[in-house]
């Protein structure tokens, strides 16, 4: 019948709103098990496309005729191929425009809050891999934090509502992903800030972001009130603004809490993160509206697209946060950490500035889920 | 090794490389060795997979200067 296009912003629309969709995946095996578009009532076959060379007679049978069929793959060729084999079958499909590449990469900005004096603040959620970046916007002026790479998404949002960046932030030096930071603050003239201890073998200038740091956006109305929270990385910074908002970067996430091992000193750090979680962060609000750097599942997604949770709530309901016993805590903390991808130790090599990858090399190193939790 | 063929699949994109591939490995006898040349990142993981559900053996695989060498024999 036809070919039809979807795009990442497409399937985020159908992602938010808990749609059906079924994902026929043709890239290989492993690459699939590593890695998919994910969604509630999405349900998915995946088959090679290199096994259906020779037509798609065979997986007729598994496709459904009651729901949307999208065809994805890698860079969206071979989708492509496939879609058009089962258009000439009889059916309807789509395929994902630019592939699980352009899904990697997709940002939604979603407005996840209201500072009291007047401005917002969106979380700009990557759905493809996690990844949770912000931007704090008060009388024309806006913050970033731990934006991606991705920064013409930030330039144009920021742009289109009036604003000028004049801040920018990583709360900790990445290992998941590249940053963006250090590029926007070079193109929009802003200050770009990174923790002094996790910026000990960076290449490039930076204004240091230490604990008690307090910088306003727009006018004086808002704080940046910085709170250093060390043991995802030893620089780890938080902020806590208008005092409404607990920005926790990798300490603490909704379901699940930060792992210490990315830079290869979970025993060290360990102490270092659970003093951060059970001591410095039971001193704040319970009111707080915790934005976390990375969702690890969908299940972290709010109704209306959002990643947020009141401190108070994860308290009672994290378990990372509920454990009484410090050797349990140090036990599910540093055994059984999920393998940490190799592109790691590149993706924090680039962020300190000491390697220079092209695009479709800082791409290639981001491919895959973030790991960036322990439950 | 002796090299039946050389397939030069380098600036094809996706599913190119395997679909070339295919072709190559039907002009092929039994037993012969097909050298494909790729600059496709994909073709990594993709044509070992390919290769290993048709039953046919990687006898050989190297990277050099952004070009990924397969020698692939055929069942």
């Amino acid at each position: 019948m036809t070919v039809k296009v979807m795009t990442s912003a497409d399937v985020t629309k159908k992602v938010f709103n808990k749609e059906e969709l079924f994902v026929l995946d043709v890239r290989n095996e492993s690459d699939f098990n590593d890695w998919k578009i994910e969604g509630k009532n999405f349900d998915y076959l995946n088959v090679p496309y290199y096994e259906l060379l020779d037509g798609v007679e065979g997986i007729l049978e598994k496709l459904p005729s009651d729901k949307e069929i999208l065809v994805v793959c890698a860079k969206e060729g071979s989708s492509v191929m496939v879609a058009d084999m089962l258009s000439e079958a009889g059916l309807t499909v789509s395929y994902l425009k630019g592939g699980m590449k352009a899904w990697s990469e997709h940002l939604e900005p979603v407005k996840v809050g209201d500072l009291k004096d007047g401005g917002e603040i969106y979380q700009f959620v990557r759905i493809g891999k996690g990844c949770l970046s912000y931007m704090v916007v008060s009388n024309g002026e806006a913050a970033l934090i731990d934006a991606t790479r991705m920064i013409d998404i930030y330039l144009n949002f920021a742009d289109s509502i009036g604003a000028k960046i004049t801040h920018v932030f990583d709360t900790h030096l990445h290992a998941d992903h590249i940053s963006g930071g250090r590029q926007i603050a070079e193109k929009t003239s802003a200050i770009y800030w990174l923790p002094p201890k996790d910026a000990t073998d960076v290449t490039f200038s930076y204004q240091p972001l230490e604990g008690g740091n307090d910088v306003t956006i727009g006018n004086a109305t808002i704080n940046i009130h910085a709170i250093y929270s060390p043991g995802h990385t030893i620089g780890s910074t938080s902020f806590v603004v208008d005092e409404q908002f607990l920005f926790s970067g990798d300490i603490l996430f909704i379901d699940s809490i930060g792992r210490p091992d990315l830079a290869g000193m979970a025993e060290d750090w360990v102490s270092d993160l659970r003093e951060t979680l059970y001591n410095r962060y039971r001193e704040l609000s319970d009111e707080l509206l915790v934005l976390p750097a990375h969702f690890m599942i969908m299940d972290e997604l709010n109704d209306d697209g959002t990643v947020a949770e009141k401190l108070g709530t994860l308290f009672a309901k994290n378990h990372g946060l509920n454990i009484e016993d410090e050797n349990e805590f140090r036990k599910l903390v540093t055994g059984n950490l999920p393998p940490q991808p190799h592109a790691y130790q590149e993706i924090r090599q680039t962020n300190m500035g000491k390697i220079n990858p092209d695009e479709e090399k800082q791409r290639e190193m981001e491919i895959g889920p973030n790991r960036c939790a322990v439950r | 090794m002796e090299i039946s063929k050389v397939l030069d699949a380098k600036g094809l994109a996706c599913p190119m490389p395997i679909v070339k591939t295919k072709k190559a490995m039907n002009e092929l006898e039994s037993g012969q060795i097909l050298e494909i040349h790729t600059t496709d990142k994909g073709a990594l993981n993709d044509l070992p997979a390919w290769a290993k559900s048709g039953g046919h053996e990687v006898v050989k695989q190297e990277e050099e200067n952004e070009i990924l060498k397969f020698w692939i024999k055929k069942a």
